[in-house]
């Protein structure tokens, strides 16, 4: 009753609800079902010829190999970085709060062109790991180094909030029982964020396998060796191999949309876990 | 004041342990952020100015790289505004009203975020390219979308399309709807309702979510890359401007470039701070 009263009240229902959903078509589903239309040129032994390709299937390795690797270690520096953050007072600090979103700020290609300097062979880092006989500029380490800065603030900005809400009685509770710190993190408060930390790194290594502006300088973009997937569809843009470039265009879309699914998933679970907790 | 305070002195008992580990912990977060994002940060910029000011200006104020900075606003000045409508559009919708496929559009807005931005560069140009759904037509009409600035508008405008409307949701979700109503019930008409009473509630939300779009548009690489062409002066944004530039191991005019783009994200950074700040503030 209250929302068809509701309804009658405001206006601009059917104004935003028509211009909402013209706006989205136009712009975002129209295009995107043009991307699903041009595979069907293709018959399926040629759609899986081309996405199951050598130089497809080496590029699928890296990208995923490279995001999947990136992304865990987020997980673990997001974990320490959001930690310090939430339970500690130090000089900085606010500095470092503002600092962690550089990452989504900063143009990929900006962070791209620095890495690579940073981290070839006569760059600031890359002279010391070079003594170190660790090549990372044009190869697939570079890569992995490259989507690990685009990756920082998704698990962050994740575990953050959570960390923030859990209560101190919680773990006074362990301590008092007899708990040490290290049973404490591990038995009551790593079970609560882990929800949290597996979606920050669904986030960052849904982000890191499209990444494009920031991964292509450091990346060598050598075939079968160094090409990142987003490379490959470009070049066989460039080649005007269309059906090509959309098949493998189809693969990624589904692994992301995919993903996108795993996201929401987990962030049902989250949700249920933090109303189950006594006290909600 | 007090009871966080309290709370927190409590936590910092319980919790951190000995201040070994928690100076070890601090330490080692400090060595990572310092190593991946303040280095690179100050790099940009001691890189810029490594033949000093006179060969920085002149990287920054030649021709090729003014037009770049004029293309890249003009996909700015109108990805921002076109978004913005949509987002207030979108959230109004979404915040006010329960209807059929609500939480389908709630899904759909975010899609571009999921969308690698080479996909999205590719998408226009399967629709409009020589090739496209539309190149025929196209061609005959002597229009031209892709390798022109059409086509890098409406890139930006996918890339950067759900920013405001994420932003400003949640604000107006959590708003209510209870003034709104009120001066409605006064005799005001709907757009001046929106405008006097709604608006002004989620100005801050707004304000996010339109600095956060327009560090997208203006920094956007990948989708605008498949569509430009690379056409010098012509069709080159700020990035891609940078990367040709850097192509042509011209460093310091490169990252002469990339050190406007980073003030832009500094700036970005900045004001959002501020939003943040005065949101939380009463």
């Amino acid at each position: 009753m209250a929302v068809s009263s509701r309804r009658r009240v405001l206006p601009g229902f059917r104004l935003s609800l028509g211009f909402a959903w013209f706006y989205l078509g136009l712009i975002v589903l129209l295009p995107l079902s043009g991307l699903f239309l041009r595979t069907f040129t293709l018959t399926w032994a040629q759609f899986w010829e081309t996405v199951t390709a050598p130089r497809a299937l080496a590029a699928y390795q890296l990208t995923f190999g490279a995001s999947f690797a990136a992304a865990l270690v987020n997980v673990v520096f997001g974990l320490l970085v959001a930690w310090v953050l939430v339970r500690y007072r130090f000089p900085g600090r606010d500095l470092v709060e503002a600092l962690v979103d550089l990452p989504f700020a900063l143009p990929t290609a900006v962070a791209g062109l620095t890495l690579t300097t940073l981290f070839s062979a006569n760059g600031w880092y890359g002279r010391y790991l070079e003594a170190l006989g660790l090549e990372v500029a044009y190869t697939s380490v570079g890569v992995a180094v490259a989507l690990t800065f685009i990756g920082l603030p998704f698990v962050v900005r994740t575990v953050q909030p959570v960390l923030e809400d859990i209560d101190a009685d919680v773990e006074e509770a362990a301590a008092t029982l007899g708990a040490t710190p290290w049973q404490t993190f591990t038995r009551v408060l790593f079970p609560s964020i882990l929800p949290a930390l597996l979606s920050g790194f669904t986030l960052a290594f849904a982000r890191a396998l499209g990444e494009y502006g920031s991964v292509v300088f450091i990346s060598g973009n050598m075939p079968l060796r160094t090409e990142i997937v987003p490379l490959l569809i470009i070049t066989r843009l460039e080649q005007y191999d269309y059906a090509g470039a959309t098949a493998i265009a189809v693969v990624m879309l589904a692994a992301s949309f995919s993903l996108l699914l795993a996201v929401n998933l987990l962030h049902r679970w989250s949700h249920r876990r933090l109303e189950a907790r006594p006290g909600h | 004041m007090h009871p966080s305070t309290l709370v927190l002195r409590r936590r910092t008992r319980t919790l951190s342990g000995p201040a070994v580990i928690r100076w070890a912990l601090i330490g080692a977060a400090l060595l990572f952020l310092a190593v991946f994002l303040l280095v690179p940060l100050v790099a940009v910029f001691t890189f810029a100015f490594q033949k000093g000011w006179a060969a920085y200006v002149a990287a920054i104020s030649a021709p090729e790289a003014l037009s770049a900075m004029r293309l890249t606003l003009t996909a700015a000045v109108i990805a921002v505004p076109l978004n913005l409508v949509f987002g207030l559009a979108a959230a109004w919708l979404i915040a006010r009203f329960r209807f059929p496929g609500r939480s389908l559009l709630i899904t759909l807005i975010d899609l571009p975020f999921s969308v690698s931005p080479v996909i999205a560069g590719l998408i226009f140009v399967l629709l409009f390219g020589r090739q496209g759904w539309l190149g025929p037509w196209l061609a005959e009409h002597d229009l031209q979308v892709i390798f022109a600035v059409p086509g890098i508008v409406l890139a930006t405008v996918f890339v950067t399309f759900p920013f405001v409307a994420r932003e400003v949701l949640p604000v107006m979700q959590a708003q209510g709807s209870d003034e709104e109503e009120a001066a409605l019930t006064l005799g005001a008409s709907g757009w001046r309702t929106f405008w006097r009473v709604t608006l002004p509630k989620v100005k801050w939300g707004v304000l996010y979510g339109v600095i956060l779009c327009n560090a997208r548009a203006m920094g956007e690489f990948g989708a605008v890359s498949v569509v430009s062409g690379h056409v010098r002066g012509i069709t080159t944004t700020l990035p891609l401007h940078a990367e040709i530039l850097y192509n042509e191991y011209d460093f310091v005019g490169a990252f002469a470039v990339a050190s406007l783009l980073t003030l832009l994200a500094l700036v970005t950074l900045v004001v959002k701070k501020y939003v943040e700040w005065r949101s939380v503030a009463p």
